[in-house]
């Protein structure tokens, strides 16, 4: 048990569990005392966990759609810009501006900005590439990407207390408690 | 929340993942074939072969730019030789791969989960293979970026009323997102890999690719969404894609080429191919690294049902093209389909229709859609029978078409032969590379997968 002196440097308290229902299930014990900050961690994507932390929208979609929309202008305009202006070319007559032509170049980049968006938003709204997390220190912390589930309790968390949160997290079937330091 | 759906999908016995398995299991089987197995003499000497074959395909391009593309085949009239051909063939080969990773996904089928990831490196690898070509193709590959519209000195700009600036466009995003797609999927097993890899350079070169991926049940949400949209945009490019592709030839006035049907009936013969594929690579590496309970039999019935699916498309598309050149009156068309059937290159295109039309409809059995040497022999088959088809496409409607005086032969010289082989080469030695430092199952979606036939055990 670290001395009360170091919990300001401590990132919070982290709790091991072997399946997603026991999981599941701590997340709302810990929702029902009281605590918000936390963050569960997982071996593959689960919305009953998502679903368990209330994290039930993102703005990724909206940045996606704006993306999108973005690059069906820039190829549109792009290609109305040097055809009918910059480079304006007389074929047979026919109007600078023929529309249909820029149809193939204007879908592709809707697509390519949409995507660059949906992969570049998820990063940023993930705060990804973060090459360091406090909880790289927990040891155990590894078989997150294997098969064990964590939850991690936030020292943020107004009714965060070393004793009493730990007590709450075995109370609530974790297998272990470990530190995070900062 | 998804719909309820049964774990080992209808009507079959055969699961998609076979039954004893744990989170554990799955992770140690599949990141172990990177990090602890030993590197056999058998891909050594793949590798040094294909590598082989790699210095072939440099050997070919240094000389072609040297000498110019009259190294080639072509020549007045043909002027679109082996270079087309073999970029409409990789490129099509690469549609199988988005198509399994994206609209696979979007219709909820689980069984794409084992094989998608080599199949979107697969389309990557081919990709890359059908770009060298028509940047060759063009004789000064140097000034490839005057397709690109940027300010210039010259004052002049791309034509943008042309498919083939259409087909730059396409096929650069096509590359970019095909490559966004498998990357954003590797990014929780490179986070697997990191955190179960020995030695330091492992540790290093993992997390660094990772980018602290810590697998938090926020950063998972988010994910999936930006999958899921990712999914829904590749869907309409890979249309789109082989479209614009087909795009190269349909929009010229050229008979043979002048067709509406070309872009539906382009994307179908593209999967046809991709699948094809698929099942050349997927069955030698179940084999070899021992994957016959991720890759099963399931697996390959439904890749051999939806080449046979695919292939009456694609033989549909064939025997519309001789209904609407008879029933069109062109004089022009009605020659082509005759000179396609009987003139000098008859012999292919009987073969492709052999290849294409009848060695598929040995799939209606279920006996033959188990048989492994089956499966291997007839998507070989049919990858050549794709190539033989473009190669018809695309010579025989220039090779004769209004006027008689300027009809010619083409044929292929030993450099083709080369930059062709050559690419093969290129393919399998990335392919080599890949299955042994990547991967080449998505561990995780592996362990969702398992999730879920463990919660249908549980309700059951």
């Amino acid at each position: 048990m670290n001395a009360p002196t170091t919990v300001p440097t401590l990132y919070g308290l982290v709790a091991e569990f072997d399946g997603e229902k026991p999981l599941i299930h701590a997340i709302e014990t810990m929702r029902e005392a009281g605590y918000r900050s936390m963050d569960a961690y997982t071996p593959y994507p689960s919305h009953a966990v998502s679903d368990a932390l209330d994290f039930k929208t993102s703005r990724l979609p909206l940045i996606v759609l704006i993306g999108g929309i973005v690059g069906g202008l820039t190829g549109f305009g792009m290609q109305y810009y040097f055809m009918a202006i910059d480079y304006p070319h007389n074929v047979g007559g026919r109007p600078l501006n023929s529309w249909p032509m820029w149809i193939p170049v204007t879908f592709e980049l809707t697509i390519l900005f949409a995507a660059f968006s949906a992969v570049l938003g998820m990063l940023a709204l993930n705060g990804l590439p973060m090459p360091y997390h406090p909880l790289f220190n927990v040891e155990r912390f590894a078989l997150a990407s294997r098969d064990r589930f964590f939850l991690c309790i936030e020292s943020t968390d107004p009714k965060f207390d070393l004793v009493e949160t730990r007590r709450h997290l075995l109370a609530a079937h974790a297998k272990e408690v470990s530190d995070v330091e900062n | 929340m998804q719909p309820p759906r049964p774990a080992n999908g209808s009507g079959t016995s055969t699961p998609v993942l076979a039954p004893g398995h744990t989170f554990g299991s799955i992770t140690d089987k599949i990141s172990s074939i990177v990090l602890a197995r030993k590197t056999t003499r058998g891909w050594m000497l793949g590798l040094a072969v294909s590598f082989a074959l790699v210095m072939v395909l440099f050997a070919s391009l240094g000389y072609l730019i040297v000498r110019g593309t009259g190294i080639w085949g072509i020549n007045a009239p043909v002027m679109w030789g082996f270079a087309i051909v073999n970029f409409v063939w990789w490129i099509g080969i690469g549609h199988a791969g988005t198509l399994i990773s994206a609209i696979l996904l979007l219709l909820k089928q689980p069984w794409r989960t084992s094989i998608n990831r080599f199949a979107e490196a697969m389309t990557l690898f081919a990709v890359a293979c059908a770009g060298i070509f028509p940047l060759m193709h063009m004789g000064r590959p140097w000034f490839f970026y005057w397709l690109t519209p940027y300010p210039n000195t010259m004052g002049l700009q791309p034509q943008f009323r042309s498919p083939l600036v259409w087909d730059v466009f396409a096929v650069t995003t096509y590359l970019l997102v095909s490559l966004m797609f498998w990357y954003v999927g590797l990014i929780p097993d490179m986070a697997t890999l990191r955190d179960r890899a020995k030695n330091r350079a492992a540790q290093i070169v993992f997390g660094f690719l990772a980018m602290g991926w810590r697998g938090s049940a926020k950063h998972w949400f988010r994910y999936e969404q930006a999958y899921l949209l990712l999914a829904g945009l590749a869907t309409p490019l890979v249309v789109s894609v082989h479209t614009v592709v087909s795009f190269d030839f349909a929009v010229a006035i050229l008979p043979g080429w002048h067709t509406t049907i070309f872009p539906p009936y382009f994307v179908a013969g593209a999967i046809f191919s991709g699948f094809a594929m698929v099942l050349t690579l997927s069955i030698p590496i179940r084999s070899i690294y021992g994957l016959q309970d991720f890759i099963t039999l399931r697996h390959l019935d439904n890749m051999a049902k939806i080449i046979l699916a695919t292939g009456m498309l694609v033989s549909y598309g064939y025997a519309m093209e001789g209904f609407m050149a008879w029933y069109g009156g062109n004089e022009f068309e009605q020659y082509v389909a005759l000179n396609r059937l009987f003139g000098p290159y008859a012999p292919v295109y009987w073969l492709l229709l052999a290849c294409n039309v009848i060695s598929p409809q040995i799939f209606w059995f279920k006996r033959f859609r188990q048989s492994i040497p089956v499966l291997f022999v007839v998507s070989l088959i049919v990858n050549v029978g794709m190539w033989l088809e473009r190669f018809i496409i695309v010579v025989t409607s220039l090779h004769r078409d209004y006027l008689p005086s300027s009809w010619d032969m083409y044929y292929p010289t030993f450099w083709d032969w080369a930059t062709y082989i050559g690419t093969i080469g290129l393919f399998v030695c990335l392919l080599f590379l890949f299955v042994r430092f990547l991967p080449m199952i998505s561990i995780f979606e592996m362990r969702a997968l398992q999730s879920e036939v463990q919660g249908k055990e549980q309700t059951t």
